[in-house]
């Protein structure tokens, strides 16, 4: 048993670790597009923008350029899904929360705000921006791998799990919509190798670029691809996996606490449908509409969540 | 084209609790930051190291004689490693009105301040006498008030006192103990002088660097605690928590469960309270958490409401019941007062137990620890005029250049002048408040603060210093052999604030 609002404020500073994280990702993809395909770049940057879903606070700031757009993934305060800020809430969570922390992990999350609010202090020149990326992956893994290595397996563990795994599953979802949503030029495009690096930057973008290799013998096709990032129980970040996670972790909560709640029923059947669909099923649905429903629902779920364990 | 689902954010909703810059900034004594009584320059002092003629003093001896053999650059790469020791731990206090980026950490000097085992016999012999009193005088002053009949102490000292609490008449709590910790300022000015510069009976802060500090000097120097056998601090949580346990209410069954109260996050002092909560193991509250239901207080948990018997606050009287108190405070529990008198929750500090810190009640002390003890105070006080006597206020204006003159209430060092520094403007312009309301200031000699040595680039150099024991008060009275020392760190400064660049030390109380 923990009070609402320390489970409250563990589940999301998971939340933005793990969005930092990704937001990191996803500009290191867009770097990548934009190298190999540089008379897309405005339309890349756009896409990359909409994925991170702050397209339109973007616009509100900075209109139609792109030119800001990486800026502000990385650092920019008006952004709350930018680099800098996740960081921010992260920690001023991590602070609020404190008592559930070991002391391993707390250090970790304050070293890794002490060390990338120096790094990002300044607009970062391009030759700096892989540096920058990889410093977010790497001290985002310290927070991780002190977590693993010191947390004991109670329900404060269940609800940091639990909010780094919805956060996970949203990210992914959007990271494979932009794909459809914005990326995609023309239908005559499909299965060229104009898709084919897209579709490459994708897989790039979540670190599974030699995953998918080994799996799928290499090839690219959208199927594939979108087969091993939904329903895919071995990759650690598709929505199939991400939500065996989320039903196991709540089963602990329910275990210890000796009660279910909606967002029980939700998560299960969520589950359940990721497994047993095929991605046929998936893409006769249609792959922008199927994952649109998803975001909605993993959305719900956490406002299930947060009303089951009282966080507020 | 459709767009997809807007992103969640935290910030949506009552988040904006936490990261709304609308939080009750309030000032209270839960600061690290608080001024000393006497600044301004002091010619000759004791230095607690070194005698006049450049030998260690007796407890310094074996501490000498290792900080001699110790090359000088390694000692300034250990300082600064002491720094990012405590910039990576988060131990840090918030300065009130900017955004996080003001989290400030209090300089730590790596030179110990030392105690014998005879002093501190003596000084916990005057503290404890000291806090028995205080207890006894809270006890009497909200109840049958046999202080004032007996004429020893003004009555409108006390029922004309804001931090005399009319809710508090008639009110025990549970195990008659009204100030459980206690931080007793004091100051030394000789081998033989020690003063009690204030009390701070109400929410004394500092003692996690207190701790953070000996865990800090044991981690950089583990060789130091072979040669000189230093008195234990680091129990004091596992003694506040006994403490704490220990007077529960009459209406608490099986075991007593405690929580800290916090103001929150952006309050200067939350490093401490998240502390303390962690290394008792206990839940760290704010008043959002907090509900009275069914005549008991509980605490919103990821299992419903669970019931809270002991509170250690850390928010400030006027805050703890908006029922009761501040109507618009959304810092404490509306009903909680009333859960109190009916015997179902022990706070702790009891509320009204600030009128204790206040300046003219202070002045008193010598009589209060006589009225209730029988035996003369052990510890002196700093001789003080109370500006509403004639006679005093005739001396002070007579002497404004060489006095501090502090106001009643005051705190953080507001509303304060040092006469030796002041500006003749100042001083006319102070003499003219002071004629205005004389029963506001009291006055206090300027007093010549001893030294301990810090590490400065060129070797080392005196500071002035002070010192804030801290006790636990249940059935019995437990001291912390030690305490928070602050350092002044500019020459000839006698501010220890840390908002003025005073910075903290490790304070060691040998073993006979």
């Amino acid at each position: 048993m923990l009070l609402g609002r320390t489970a409250y404020g563990l589940y999301w500073m998971f939340r933005y670790i793990e969005r930092a994280e990704n937001s990191a990702r996803l500009v290191d993809a867009g770097l990548r597009m934009s190298l190999t395909r540089s008379h897309l770049n405005g339309d890349l940057w756009d896409g990359v923008l909409q994925t991170s879903g702050v397209g339109d606070v973007y616009e509100q700031h900075y209109g139609k350029s792109s030119a800001e757009a990486i800026d502000f993934l990385m650092r920019d305060k008006a952004n709350p899904s930018s680099v800098l800020s996740c960081i921010d809430t992260a920690r001023h969570n991590a602070r609020m929360v404190r008592t559930a922390l070991t002391r391993e992990t707390w250090e970790a999350v304050n070293e890794c705000w002490l060390d990338l609010k120096t790094l990002l202090a300044k607009r970062l020149k391009p030759a700096d921006l892989p540096e920058a990326i990889d410093a977010v992956k790497r001290k985002t893994g310290l927070i991780r791998g002190a977590f693993h290595g010191s947390m004991l397996r109670n329900d404060i563990f269940n609800f940091s799990r639990i909010g780094t795994f919805i956060e996970r599953a949203d990210n992914t979802a959007r990271i494979l919509d932009v794909k459809y949503y914005v990326l995609l030029p023309a239908v005559t495009q499909v299965g060229t190798s104009v898709d084919n690096v897209q579709w490459e930057s994708i897989l790039r973008s979540v670190s599974a670029h030699r995953a998918y290799g080994w799996v799928y013998e290499g090839e690219y096709k959208a199927a594939n691809i979108a087969d091993f990032l939904i329903l895919n129980g071995r990759m650690p970040r598709s929505l199939a996996y991400c939500y065996e996670q989320i039903v196991n972790n709540l089963e602990h909560l329910q275990r210890d606490y000796g009660d279910r709640h909606a967002a029980h029923e939700t998560a299960e059947r969520t589950m359940k449908s990721l497994q047993d669909h095929s991605i046929k099923d998936v893409m006769d649905q249609g792959l922008h509409e199927y994952i649109e429903d998803f975001i909605g629902q993993n959305n719900q779920l956490s406002q299930e969540i947060s009303q089951g364990y009282r966080f507020v | 084209m459709r767009r997809t689902a807007l992103r969640q954010d935290m910030c949506s909703g009552s988040w904006r609790r936490f990261a709304g810059p609308k939080r009750e900034h309030i000032r209270t004594p839960d600061e690290v930051d608080r001024s000393t009584a006497n600044e301004g320059m002091a010619p000759l002092a004791f230095d607690e190291m070194m005698t006049a003629d450049n030998e260690p003093r007796l407890p310094y001896k074996t501490y000498n004689s290792w900080f001699e053999s110790q090359d000088r650059s390694r000692l300034i790469a250990k300082s600064k490693e002491a720094e990012n020791i405590f910039r990576k731990t988060g131990i840090t206090f918030a300065v009130y009105g900017h955004a996080d980026s003001s989290e400030k950490l209090i300089p730590f000097d790596l030179i110990p301040r030392i105690i014998a085992a005879s002093e501190w016999r003596r000084l916990a012999q005057g503290i404890e006498q000291r806090v028995i009193a205080l207890n006894a005088f809270l006890d009497d002053i909200y109840h049958k008030q046999e202080i004032i009949k007996a004429g020893r102490l003004p009555r409108e000292l006390i029922e004309r006192n804001d931090a005399f609490l009319p809710q508090m008449v008639g009110m025990r709590p549970p195990g008659g103990v009204y100030t459980h910790i206690v931080g007793t300022d004091i100051v030394r000015t000789g081998e033989d002088q020690f003063y009690v510069l204030e009390d701070n009976a109400r929410t004394p802060s500092g003692v996690s660097y207190m701790l953070e500090n000996r865990e800090t000097m044991m981690q950089m120097f583990p060789d130091l605690f072979h040669e000189n056998r230093v008195q234990p601090v680091e129990n004091y949580p596992y003694l506040l928590r006994q403490s704490l346990a220990s007077l529960a209410p009459p209406g608490c069954q099986g075991k007593p469960r405690i929580a800290v109260l916090t103001p929150g996050i952006f309050n200067s002092a939350y490093y401490e309270h998240a502390f303390l909560a962690d290394q008792m193991g206990v839940e760290l509250v704010e008043g959002s958490d907090l509900r009275v239901i069914d005549g008991r207080v509980k605490m919103r948990t990821t299992r419903g409401w669970t019931q809270i018997d002991v509170l250690y606050r850390r928010v400030d009287d006027d805050f703890l019941d908006p029922l009761t108190f501040k109507p618009e405070s959304v810092l404490g529990v509306p009903g909680i007062m009333d859960v109190y008198r009916a015997g179902n929750i022990t706070i702790a500090n009891a509320p009204g137990t600030g009128i204790c810190d206040d300046k003219a009640i202070y002045s008193y002390m010598p009589e209060i620890v006589e009225f209730y003890t029988g035996r003369k105070a052990l510890l002196e006080n700093v001789p003080t005029w109370r500006c509403s006597e004639p006679d005093s206020l005739k001396y002070v204006m007579e002497n404004l250049a060489d006095l501090v003159i502090k106001e009643v209430h005051g705190s953080g060092g507001y509303g304060m002048l040092v006469g030796p520094t002041a500006t003749r403007k100042e001083r006319a312009l102070f003499a003219e408040k002071l004629k205005a309301r004389p029963g506001n200031y009291i006055a206090q000699p300027t007093l010549s603060l001893s030294t301990v040595p810090i590490l400065v680039n060129k070797g080392i150099a005196p500071r002035h210093v002070d010192l804030r024991p801290y006790v636990l008060v249940s059935d019995k009275v437990q001291i912390i052999p030690g305490g928070l020392t602050r350092v002044a760190l500019k020459a000839g400064s006698l501010v220890v604030n840390s908002s003025q660049g005073g910075g903290t030390k490790d304070t060691w109380v040998l073993e006979d």
